[in-house]
């Protein structure tokens, strides 16, 4: 495998852009260690000409967001005709919208919180506001309101009252046209790492994450050395973890994805797992989820890298674009 | 090969482990992540506090970097003494002369930029826990350097006078009551940075005054003040001080390059001697190289024209920002007018975060500005945003401010929607409208609100129920 070049995606001008910039410096390191020649790209107008000008075998999706998860840059590649790490179109669609996914969640009967959605047009042209009071009242409060597609916690407000929600719903609309009004559901937020082996999909050491009490209702603590503190792997009983696990396999199939890909749950006080979002492109930097998961299984960076790029030359044409 | 192929998050957890506690304060955020996106080429900043030193002329710099290799090689090469040559001091003397200054050389430590005089003030004066005071919104590159020592920060709110002295004087009654003595105030006094205001000199008389009857330092941060764009010179802080309580901090990054890293401070001996001492074992010396390179540009007498050319360019793009910000800005939004320096401070309704308006304006308009938050340690500013005029062409802050007046217009109107209210009309303003030109007149006149800040919001965010 070593000597073959592979096309290293990055930065771009999603909002997730310095995370990007640090996943793909990591995976640089680690093809040039394992004998690859990676050739970094800084995704902009003239990506397909650099493309084609690279003559890679292969490229490696380290972009996060839009463009470079919702499926975009994929359907690119795919015309372009090179193979590349991770989802497929479709399952990158699938996941980037957390509407969407939710809906596919409940049509299969994986248990998700309950939800409504609205884009930009139901409040100004359908007068959508008039249905808030009834929202409320069925997801009651606290609530969580997202923006449907980003990938990391920003816009991502909790509303605790009646009066919350006009400014939470801006900000959750600064990030995207479409938003999610989520019931709350107190619990131990996981998430699970799934990578594919020899035997097919399987699921990491599960991470807990544990945010210090008063970064508790501060989304982007998340993702803030020191705010929070990532336990691997998560102190579960057996037949609980092995749960987990299994959702997060049928949620991974459900949603078509291949090679990685990371779920996270809350587990809620009922010992019940409620998925809240997938991600089609994980973060791969030094403090990401992922990697923490698979270096937990015992799987080095580099190895993580290596199997992500021979699943992309091995990958069957028929789950390309489906 | 090198180490940082080996990488794994279990070194990041042992290397965590080993940091000290002031590093905690220390921290990245997904707002610092997203400003990465401003660099790009395609994205008009008005984010910056930079200055355009695309206008100083090539042949000149030139011709002193080349009489500099001719004449002076070696020294230019080599270390040089802590405090700063003398001659680089003896220009300083002669800058600050011009703003109505007189100092001794010997009072004079060349430091590595200004920036470089705040951290060694505080780790000068500050113990963890101190009290330091400043200015409510403050320069935002000087929290970093309080949290780094674990001070206390009280910030004082401003109107378009500058600082409320009557409200520095109630907490520094407070703060006795609590036997608590603030270690010092840090202000920048003219066209402030980043509300653009300047401390009226009745107040820079009082606070003097009050520096001297409570034997508090101040630490006057002096960046702008040649670059006046309109109305007379008010005198520094330290020349109504004489420097005994004011310390003064003086830059040539903004008069002449940020690039060459040269600040200075002028302070009483014995402060003088401390800072000295915490310099050497910051960085020795400051760059001979660049000292020289002032030396010879000083010298040459022609920098009052430099920046007198810097200020009429400087004076059209604030009157460029001031134009687009009347044209497109939303009737509900008020700015600062600011009569020199490089900033302007725009306050918007507060239910608009301007972090996630950041975000808006960069996803859907390619326009960046400093989110008002990075200019408080608590959680007010939310609602304003610092806009910078220095670095960008005329047409550029035009452009820049009808896209950012795009989005917030944008989030009032959906605003509006949630809270029942009739729209307001997301279009921009019409150019010829002359009504809309009246009614910012008579906005003009109640400027004394415009800096007014948001009373400080309760945390709601960090509170947790339990």
């Amino acid at each position: 495998m070593s000597g073959r070049r592979v096309a290293v995606l990055k930065g771009g001008s999603s909002l997730e852009r310095l995370v990007s910039l640090r996943s793909a410096a990591r995976v640089e390191d680690a093809l040039e260690t394992l004998g690859y020649e990676p050739l970094a790209i800084d995704v902009g107008p003239d990506l397909v000409d650099r493309l084609r000008e690279s003559a890679a075998d292969v490229a490696f999706i380290a972009l996060h967001g839009r463009g470079g998860e919702d499926g975009t840059v994929q359907e690119i590649l795919e015309i372009v005709g090179m193979p590349y790490t991770g989802s497929g179109v479709l399952a990158c669609i699938r996941t980037m919208d957390k509407v969407l996914t939710k809906h596919l969640l409940v049509q299969n009967g994986l248990p998700t919180p309950d939800f409504f959605a609205f884009n930009e047009t139901a409040f100004r042209e359908f007068g959508a506001a008039e249905t808030l009071p009834a929202i409320e009242r069925q997801l009651e409060f606290p609530l969580v309101v997202k923006p449907a597609a980003q990938g990391s916690a920003l816009g991502i407000k909790f509303a605790r009252s009646p009066a919350d929600m006009p400014e939470a719903l801006v900000s959750a609309f600064s990030y995207d046209e479409k938003v999610l009004l989520e019931r709350y559901v107190e619990g131990r937020e996981l998430a699970v790492g799934l990578l594919e082996g020899e035997d097919g999909v399987e699921a990491l050491p599960i991470v807990e994450a544990l945010p210090k009490e008063e970064y508790f209702f501060d989304f982007e603590a998340r993702y803030e050395i020191g705010k929070t503190d990532y336990v691997c792997p998560a102190e579960l009983p057996e037949e609980t973890s092995q749960r987990i696990r299994e959702l997060a396999v049928a949620v991974y199939r459900l949603l078509g994805c291949y090679g990685f890909a990371r779920i996270d749950m809350i587990l809620a006080r009922d010992d019940e797992p409620q998925v809240l979002e997938a991600q089609a492109i994980p973060g791969l930097t030094e403090t990401s989820l992922l990697p923490q998961a698979a270096e937990a299984a015992g799987l080095s960076f580099e190895q993580l890298v290596e199997r992500l790029v021979e699943l992309a030359l091995a990958r069957p044409a028929a789950t390309l674009s489906i | 090969m090198s180490d940082r192929h080996q990488t794994t998050s279990h070194d990041i957890e042992r290397y965590a482990g080993l940091f000290a506690k002031r590093t905690h304060q220390m921290r990245s955020s997904a707002m610092r992540d997203l400003m990465a996106i401003t660099a790009r080429p395609d994205v008009i900043s008005l984010a910056g506090g930079l200055p355009d030193t695309s206008t100083f002329p090539p042949e000149t710099f030139a011709a002193l970097m080349g009489a500099i290799a001719r004449d002076s090689c070696a020294s230019a090469l080599q270390y040089g003494p802590t405090e700063g040559f003398h001659s680089t001091k003896e220009q300083i003397c002669g800058v600050m002369l011009e703003e109505g200054m007189q100092v001794d050389a010997d009072d004079v430590i060349v430091t590595t930029g200004g920036q470089q005089v705040i951290d060694l003030v505080t780790k000068t004066l500050v113990d963890p826990g101190d009290v330091v005071i400043c200015e409510a919104p403050t320069y935002p590159g000087a929290v970093p350097v309080f949290s780094s020592y674990e001070a206390d920060v009280v910030q004082i709110e401003m109107d378009t006078d500058g600082m409320r002295i009557d409200l520095l004087e109630e907490t520094l009654d407070r703060l006795d009551r609590e036997g608590r003595r603030p270690k010092f105030v840090y202000t920048v006094p003219t066209f402030q940075n980043p509300a653009g205001v300047t401390l009226s000199l009745p107040r820079r008389t009082r606070l003097v005054e009050i520096a001297r009857e409570r034997e508090l330092l101040v630490l006057e941060d002096n960046p702008y003040g040649m670059l006046r764009y309109e109305g007379e010179p008010l005198p520094p802080l330290f020349a109504l001080d004489g420097g005994v309580y004011v310390l003064y901090l003086g830059t040539f990054s903004k008069i002449f390059s940020p690039g060459i890293r040269l600040g200075w401070l002028v302070a009483p001996r014995p402060v003088l001697a401390k800072i000295e001492l915490g310099k050497q074992a910051a960085d020795l010396c400051t760059s001979s190289l660049t000292q020289q390179l002032v030396d010879a540009y000083l010298s040459e007498g022609r920098w009052q024209q430099y920046v007198a050319e810097l200020c009429s360019l400087y004076r059209e793009r604030r009157d460029a920002m001031l134009d687009a910000l009347a044209e497109f800005f939303p009737p509900e939004a008020e700015w600062t007018r600011p009569a020199g320096g490089l900033f302007i401070w725009a306050t918007l309704p507060e239910f608009i975060d301007t972090h996630d308006l950041l975000a808006k304006a960069l996803r859907e308009e390619q326009v960046a500005f400093v989110p008002g938050a990075a200019a408080y340690v608590d959680s007010r500013g939310g609602s304003s945003m610092r806009l910078n005029f220095s670095n960008a062409s005329a047409d550029d802050i035009r452009e820049g401010i009808r896209r950012i007046g795009k989005v917030v217009r944008e989030q009032i109107a959906l605003y509006g929607t949630f809270v029942g209210r009739a729209a307001a009309n997301p279009a921009p303003a019409r150019e010829d409208s002359e009504g809309d030109s009246g009614r910012r007149a008579e906005r003009a006149e109640k400027l004394a609100e415009v800096v007014q800040l948001p009373p400080r919001k309760p945390q709601k965010k960090r509170q947790s129920e339990g």
